[in-house]
C-alpha cells in the first residue's frame, strides 16, 4: 500500500524534454529516503501542457509541477514526500494564487478543456492493465456483448451523433451501419493510427497514456459488425505508443479481453499492429489498407467503398483513433450524454494540438463549437511577445487558414468547410504578424509535393508546378498572371486528384489566396514580403544615426558584408548579404532595419 | 475474462489503491504532522498504518496527507481529522495502533476518541 503517488509524464513531449533522467534521480532519491514502500512512482502518458515538461503530479495533494530537472527531484522528495512541504517554486505558475495553491484544474489552461478522449491520459499508468479497468475500463465491451445486440451498440453510437476525429467527419455509426450490411464470412475492424499531419499528435498522446481504450473500442466495433480480427495501422516514427500498445495488446489477451469466447460469450476477437513506414498517403484510406495487406500505400478510386470490398476483398471499417476513444465512454454513459456537449450537427469534443506562435503549446480538448478565439486566448495562453493574431492553420496541408476576421467562428466540422478551412485531424497552427502566408502555403505544398505518392497526374504534376509558380512569387519573380493560373490549377487539382491528399492538397494555397491575397499582390507588384519572411525580397539595412560603429556586427557577419570603423557607421555591402538575420539579431541599439 | 463480475472484482480492488488520485473538495483529511519534531517522534510508521489502513478498508473519500510543524513539538506525532463542514480534530501522541483505532473509531464509526485529542491531553 502507498502513501502517494507520483505521476511523471512519459509522452513523448515531457521524454524529450527530460523525463527519463528525472524518473531515474526520482527512484534514487526516493530509495536514499527509504520511501520506496510508501511512494509509488507511476509513469503516465500526456497531461496536455507539452511545453512546461517534464511534468509531475504528486496525489493526494494533486501538486503539479512543471519543468522539473533531474537537480531538482532531491528537493521535491526530501521537502515534499518526506515532509510534506510543497516546493512552491517548482510549481507550475498557474496554480499558486494569493490563497494558496490551487487545483490544477482551475488554471485557465484547464478549465475550459472538457476531456473525453484524453480522460485517462496523465492519470493512470497506461502499461497497467488493471489502472484502465479502475477507470471503468472494459466495462463498456461487457455491457455490449453482455447487454446489447450488434443492432444495438450501432443504434447507440448513430443516435451520440459522433463522427469521424481524422478529418472527414462521417458519421461513424452510420460507417459501422452500413458494414455490418454486407454479408461476408470475414470481415475486418482496422485503425488509422498513421497520424501524418505536421503539428498533430493527438493519436499519438491517447495511444502512450491510454492505449486500452483503442483495443476495447475495436473489440466493441468488431462484435456491431461481426468481425473477429483487427488491425491498428500505426507509424513507424512512434515507438513509444508502439510499445505501449504492444505491452497493452498482451496484458488484453492474458486477461481474455482480446481471444476467444470474451465474457463468456461466443465472440471472439484479436488484434494486431501493422507499422507503417512513414508515408503521409498512408494515412488515406484505401492506401492504408492496401499497404496493410503488404502491398506499396497508394490509394484506389472508391467506389468500392471499404465498407463494401476493404481489406482483402472483406468488407472493413476504418476508425481514427480518437474517434475509438470517444466509444467506451459513449455506452457507458448513453448517446444522449454524448450528443448534450457540442453544437447542432457536430456533437462531443475535439481534440487539438496547439502549436505555432502560442504561449501553452501542448493539447487540448474543447467541447466543438468553442471559438477559436477561446482556444487561443484562454487555453492557450495568448501569443508569446504581446504580438497579434493573423490566422490559424487547421487540418495541416490539407486545410486552411482562419483569418482574424474570424476570430470568433465556433470551431466545428462545418463552419471550417464553410471558410475554406478543414477541422482535420485537430493541428492547429498559430500565426501572428511575422508569418508570411505566402510562405505558409509554400510551405505545406512543399510538403506535399514530397509525400505525394505519383500514382495520379493532377497531384504528382500539379502540386509540383504548384510549389514552382509559389517559389517565384517569394522569389520577387511573380506575375499577377501568376495569381490567376495558381487559382486555375488549384480548382484542377482538386477536381482530378484520385486521392484526398491531391484534393484537399491546393487548399494552402487557396486559403490564404481568398483571405490575404494583398500579402501575394505585395510580393508580385512591390516585391516586399510584408512580414519580413521571404528573404529575397528582403534587406537589412543600417541605419547611420542609431549606428554606434561598436564593430560587433561586422564581426558577427559569417560573409564579411559589413564594413566600417570603430565608432563610424557601418553599411552592409548588399550583394555580399546573405540575409542571414545574424546583425539585426546581435546589434545593441536597433540600428539594423528590415526594408 | 468470463463476466462482468470478474471484472468488477479488479475494478474495485484497483479503485482502492488509486482513490489517491481523486481531487474532490468533499473529501476528509487525514493530516500528519512531518517536520523533523514529528518525523523523530515517530510519525513515520503513523503515516503508513493510516494510509494503508484507508486504502484496506476501500474508503477512497478519505486522503492521508502531511504537514509541516505546527508548533506543539512535544505531543508529536500529531494527526488532524477535516472533515468537511465539522471542526478539525486533532489527536496527540500518535502511535500506528493508536492511529488505527482513530480510524475505526473517528472515520468509520464518526465518534471521536476524546482519550487521544489534544484537549484531553492538555486541557
Amino acid at each position: 500500500m502507498y502513501r502517494s503517488h507520483v505521476l511523471v509524464c512519459g509522452g513523448t513531449g515531457c521524454t524529450s524534454s527530460g523525463t527519463p533522467k528525472v524518473l531515474e534521480a526520482l527512484n534514487k532519491e526516493i530509495k536514499k529516503a527509504s520511501l520506496e514502500k510508501e511512494v509509488s512512482v507511476v509513469q503516465t502518458g500526456c497531461h496536455g501542457l507539452c511545453a512546461l515538461g517534464p511534468i509531475i503530479v504528486i496525489y493526494p495533494e494533486a501538486t503539479f509541477y512543471s519543468m522539473v530537472k533531474p537537480e531538482d527531484v532531491p528537493e521535491i522528495v526530501n521537502e515534499h514526500l518526506l515532509k510534506g512541504r510543497i516546493v512552491t517554486r517548482l510549481v507550475y505558475d498557474e496554480t499558486v494564487t494569493e490563497e494558496g495553491i490551487t487545483s490544477i484544474n482551475e488554471t485557465n489552461f484547464y478549465k475550459k478543456q472538457h476531456r473525453i478522449a484524453l480522460r485517462n491520459c496523465g492519470v493512470i499508468n497506461p502499461e497497467s492493465i488493471d489502472e484502465y479497468i479502475a477507470t471503468n475500463g472494459y466495462e463498456a465491451l461487457g455491457l455490449a456483448l453482455t447487454k446489447y445486440t450488434p443492432e444495438q451498440v450501432i443504434q447507440i453510437i448513430l443516435d451520440s451523433g459522433l463522427r469521424g476525429r481524422g478529418g472527414g467527419g462521417f458519421p461513424t455509426g452510420l460507417k459501422w451501419k452500413l458494414a455490418k450490411g454486407n454479408d461476408a464470412d470475414q470481415k475486418y475492424v482496422c485503425c488509422n493510427a498513421d497520424e501524418g499531419d505536421p503539428g498533430a499528435f493527438m493519436d499519438r498522446s491517447v495511444l502512450e497514456g491510454d492505449p486500452h481504450v483503442v483495443l476495447e473500442a475495436m473489440a466493441i466495433a468488431g462484435y456491431a459488425i461481426g468481425a473477429s480480427m483487427g488491425y491498428i495501422y500505426i507509424r513507424a516514427e512512434y515507438p513509444i505508443a508502439v510499445d505501449r500498445l504492444t505491452i497493452a495488446i498482451n496484458q488484453a489477451r492474458e486477461y481474455g479481453l482480446l481471444g476467444n469466447n470474451i465474457f463468456g460469450t461466443d465472440f471472439n476477437f484479436d488484434i494486431e499492429l501493422r507499422l507503417g513506414a512513414g508515408a503521409f498517403v498512408c494515412g488515406e484510406e484505401t492506401a492504408l489498407l492496401t499497404s496493410i495487406e503488404g502491398n506499396r500505400g497508394e490509394p484506389r478510386p472508391r467506389p468500392p467503398f471499404p465498407a463494401q470490398k476493404g481489406l482483402f476483398q472483406k468488407p472493413t471499417i476504418l476508425n481514427n483513433v480518437e474517434t475509438y476513444a470517444n466509444i467506451p465512454p459513449i455506452i457507458l454513459n448513453g448517446s444522449d450524454w454524448f450528443s448534450s456537449m457540442g453544437t447542432e450537427k457536430a456533437k462531443g469534443t475535439k481534440v487539438f494540438a496547439l502549436g505555432g506562435k502560442i504561449n501553452n503549446t501542448g493539447l487540448v480538448e474543447i467541447p466543438m463549437g468553442t471559438t477559436l478565439r477561446e482556444v487561443v486566448e484562454e487555453i492557450g495562453g495568448g501569443i508569446p511577445g504581446g504580438k497579434k493574431f493573423k490566422a490559424a492553420q487547421t487540418g495541416g496541408p490539407s486545410g486552411g487558414c482562419i483569418p482574424s476576421s474570424h476570430y470568433d467562428i465556433p470551431i466545428d466540422y462545418d463552419n471550417l468547410l464553410e471558410i475554406g478551412s478543414m477541422m482535420g485531424s485537430g493541428g492547429l497552427i498559430v500565426m501572428d504578424e511575422e508569418n508570411c502566408m505566402v510562405d505558409i502555403a509554400k510551405f505545406f505544398l512543399e510538403f506535399t509535393v514530397d509525400e505525394s505518392c505519383g500514382k495520379c497526374t493532377p497531384c504528382r504534376v500539379g502540386t509540383k508546378r504548384l510549389y514552382e509558380i509559389l517559389e517565384k512569387i517569394t522569389a520577387g519573380n511573380g506575375t499577377m498572371e501568376d495569381l490567376d493560373k495558381l487559382e486555375v490549377l488549384c480548382k484542377y487539382i482538386h477536381e482530378n486528384s484520385l486521392c484526398g491528399l491531391g484534393q484537399s492538397a491546393p487548399n494552402p494555397v487557396l486559403s490564404t489566396l481568398h483571405f490575404f491575397k494583398d500579402e501575394y499582390i505585395a510580393h508580385v507588384v512591390d516585391r516586399k514580403c510584408p512580414a519580413g519572411v521571404c528573404k529575397a525580397l528582403l534587406s537589412y539595412v543600417i541605419e547611420a544615426d542609431l549606428c554606434k560603429g561598436c564593430t560587433l556586427c561586422s564581426r558577427s557577419c559569417p560573409s564579411d558584408a559589413i564594413s566600417g570603423k570603430v565608432k563610424e557607421a557601418h553599411v552592409i555591402d548588399q550583394n555580399k548579404c546573405i540575409k542571414c538575420g545574424v546583425c539585426k539579431d546581435k546589434c545593441r541599439f536597433g540600428a539594423i532595419s528590415i526594408r | 475474462m468470463k463476466s462482468l463480475e470478474e471484472l468488477k472484482a479488479i475494478r474495485e480492488t484497483m479503485q482502492a489503491q488509486m482513490g489517491l488520485r481523486k481531487e474532490d473538495s468533499n473529501q476528509t483529511r487525514i493530516v500528519v504532522g512531518m517536520a523533523t519534531c514529528g518525523i523523530a517522534s515517530g510519525a513515520r510508521p503513523v503515516l503508513v498504518a493510516l494510509s494503508d489502513i484507508i486504502q484496506e478498508k476501500g474508503l477512497t473519500n478519505v486522503m492521508v496527507t502531511q504537514t509541516g510543524c505546527i508548533g506543539l513539538c512535544q505531543y508529536e506525532p500529531i494527526v488532524e481529522i477535516v472533515e468537511p463542514g465539522k471542526d478539525k480534530v486533532t489527536y496527540v501522541n500518535m502511535t500506528p495502533e493508536k492511529a488505527l483505532e482513530v480510524v475505526d473509531q473517528h472515520i468509520v464509526r464518526g465518534q471521536i476518541v476524546s482519550k487521544y485529542t489534544i484537549s484531553e491531553m492538555i486541557g
